[in-house]
């Protein structure tokens, strides 16, 4: 059992969004990166997946050469492999990113690695499309399971179960197939030191894309216009307590 | 003629984001020249349902029926949506910007070969039919061209109030038995289990959310916050780095990737308001945040705050709405 895990490098977002001149991209040079929480999570289901299975989990990412950070952390906490598709992840829109994935899909296969299971974020931080993995799942004419927290495989099928809108919901799919995940299911496990030095040695795998990219359908990126700080400062320290209470009774909300 | 997605609450309802959406549809139909608005939900829709939605001006209601709708499969459901367009010759098929609704929406754009924009916030015009919808968590606005038909998007939670139309539509039901292939069927859910009460439901209808940061200082430190959710009959929100650190459940997280929060009144304590969780509690209608540095996200964003540490604030705060109760 050798799944395949697809992360992103996204800005994080916990630091200020700077755009650049052409309203293209979110400029790096003012960005911190990451990878996309719901990715750290299926990469490590991938990893536990792979465990279980007495196979190795391969890690794939679409980005440019710095992208290769995030293969790196993710063989640091226990993939494998790597591979990296070369490319300006800017130009690739979400029906490009699931060709090019579905393609390597079919290279490992027919090189003798099949990946009978690939996992994705239910969506990624910065783009928030929230279609690649289901593209990728057509591309192949494999099923796909959306959005699920926890993941296992037993017998060549899988059970994946999340939160849904009624209540706890559970998939049970027969390989192979498409995952998305969300976080919050399993606890990401930190990168140990020899982990580190281990994910180093890996040789990764560099290729070109396979077919040209339609692209995003990005006509511009924009700002939202900051608003205007109108907030009414009440006191500070515990000598506010009497005016937050009057808030309080004036929201209505302290009514019993 | 444009399509919309609404979901059914378990209670039989159509859930806020649904009439939000079908809002929106009326909107763009409306600057369109006037197309009719339909809605496809799955499941026979009582009078109650049929009602509201005729009154949010709906022209038909199709409901899909039939042994393939019995349980969620995110391809199933597209299959119907996309019977109905292609009989119908909609132009736009959308839903709500719910797990659902994207869900739903990528599979019908991935059958039709077309894009799909999540999350959208308004349109801009209609030749070309260009949208902008939130990405980066709604940091950042991006404006997207939907050049084919049918234009597949979904609209983001709170882009607009819903509100029923001047005019009511006529709201008739017409039942449909769509042809759902076995492949469809393969990953649908097999079994749901009841929600345990007071997990995230709780959370995205309370009308008073206590929030909590890094500022709690330790898992140890919530006692005084959920005092205060106490007294406030609300509930305990937290951020993303209480969670990550093991302070709090996942199910109490608020934010981009965790709950979307819409009460009265939101209560940060000790929440820098990094985007990540700004996106979940944008739409509170007053926010007090309580935090040490004025100049944190959260403070200048919030409508009132107070300037201090949370362990010296909120304790104060619950002994004061405990004296004024007597």
């Amino acid at each position: 059992m050798n799944p395949l895990v697809c992360v992103k490098r996204v800005v994080d977002s916990s630091s200020e969004v700077v755009l650049t001149d052409d309203g293209q991209g979110v400029d790096g040079r003012f960005a911190g990166f990451t990878t996309s929480a719901h990715e750290e999570g299926a990469v490590e289901l991938a990893v536990r997946i792979a465990a279980d299975g007495g196979g190795g989990a391969t890690v794939l990412t679409l980005g440019d050469t710095d992208a290769v950070e995030q293969l790196r952390s993710a063989l640091a906490v226990g993939c494998s492999a790597a591979t990296h598709v070369l490319a300006d992840p800017q130009a690739y829109g979400p029906a490009d990113v699931a060709r090019e994935i579905a393609a390597v899909v079919r290279d490992h296969a027919a090189a003798g690695t099949p990946h009978d299971l690939v996992l994705l974020g239910n969506d990624a931080a910065d783009t928030g499309d929230f279609q690649v993995g289901i593209r990728l799942a057509y591309e192949l004419g494999w099923p796909v399971v959306n959005g699920v927290s926890t993941v296992s495989v037993a017998d060549g099928v899988v059970t994946a179960s999340g939160a849904g809108p009624d209540g706890h919901e559970t998939y049970r799919v027969p390989l192979p197939a498409v995952v998305t995940v969300l976080e919050g299911g399993v606890e990401p496990r930190y990168p140990t030191v020899p982990g580190r030095m281990k994910a180093k040695k890996v040789l990764i795998e560099e290729r070109e894309p396979v077919t040209e990219p339609v692209g995003p359908s990005r006509v511009r990126l924009v700002l939202p216009p900051p608003s205007p700080s109108t907030v009414e400062v009440l006191g500070e320290g515990a000598a506010a307590a009497p005016a937050v209470v009057d808030l309080l009774e004036r929201l209505g909300v302290l009514a019993r | 003629m444009i399509l919309v997605l609404v979901e059914v609450s378990p209670a039989g309802g159509a859930v806020e984001t649904s009439r939000e959406a079908v809002t929106f549809a009326r909107d763009l139909a409306a600057v369109g020249g006037g197309v009719p608005v339909d809605v496809v939900l799955v499941g026979a829709p009582d009078d109650a349902l049929a009602g509201v939605l005729a009154s949010y001006g709906v022209r038909r209601v199709h409901a899909l029926t039939g042994p393939a709708y019995d349980s969620f499969s995110g391809a199933a459901w597209a299959a119907g949506l996309v019977e109905v367009r292609e009989r119908a010759g909609s132009v736009v098929v959308m839903a709500a910007g719910t797990p659902r609704g994207n869900e739903v929406l990528a599979h019908v754009a991935a059958r039709l070969a077309v894009p799909m924009a999540a999350n959208v916030v308004s349109f801009g015009g209609l030749s070309p039919f260009t949208v902008t919808r939130q990405v980066v968590g709604g940091a950042v606005l991006e404006e997207m061209r939907l050049a084919e038909r049918p234009a597949v998007f979904t609209v983001a939670g709170h882009a607009v109030p819903a509100a029923p139309a001047d005019v009511p539509g006529a709201g008739e039901l017409v039942v449909e038995t769509p042809t759902v292939a076995e492949a469809d069927l393969v990953a649908r859910v097999v079994s749901t289990e009841e929600p345990e009460p007071d997990l995230s439901g709780a959370l995205t209808s309370a009308r008073v959310v206590v929030g909590a940061g890094r500022g709690a200082g330790s898992a140890d430190g919530f006692d005084d916050l959920l005092e205060l959710v106490e007294l406030l009959d609300g509930s305990l929100g937290v951020s993303r780095v209480v969670t990550s650190l093991g302070w709090r459940p996942h199910h109490e997280q608020v934010g981009q990737t965790g709950s979307r929060i819409a009460p009265e009144l939101y209560i940060p304590c000790g929440i820098s308001g990094a985007i990540q969780h700004w996106a979940g509690c944008s739409s509170a209608k007053a926010i007090l945040a309580i935090n040490t540095d004025p100049d944190a996200p959260m403070v200048t964003r919030a409508t009132h705050a107070v300037i201090g540490d949370l362990h010296e604030v909120v304790p104060a705060v619950n002994a004061e709405i405990r004296r004024r109760r007597g």
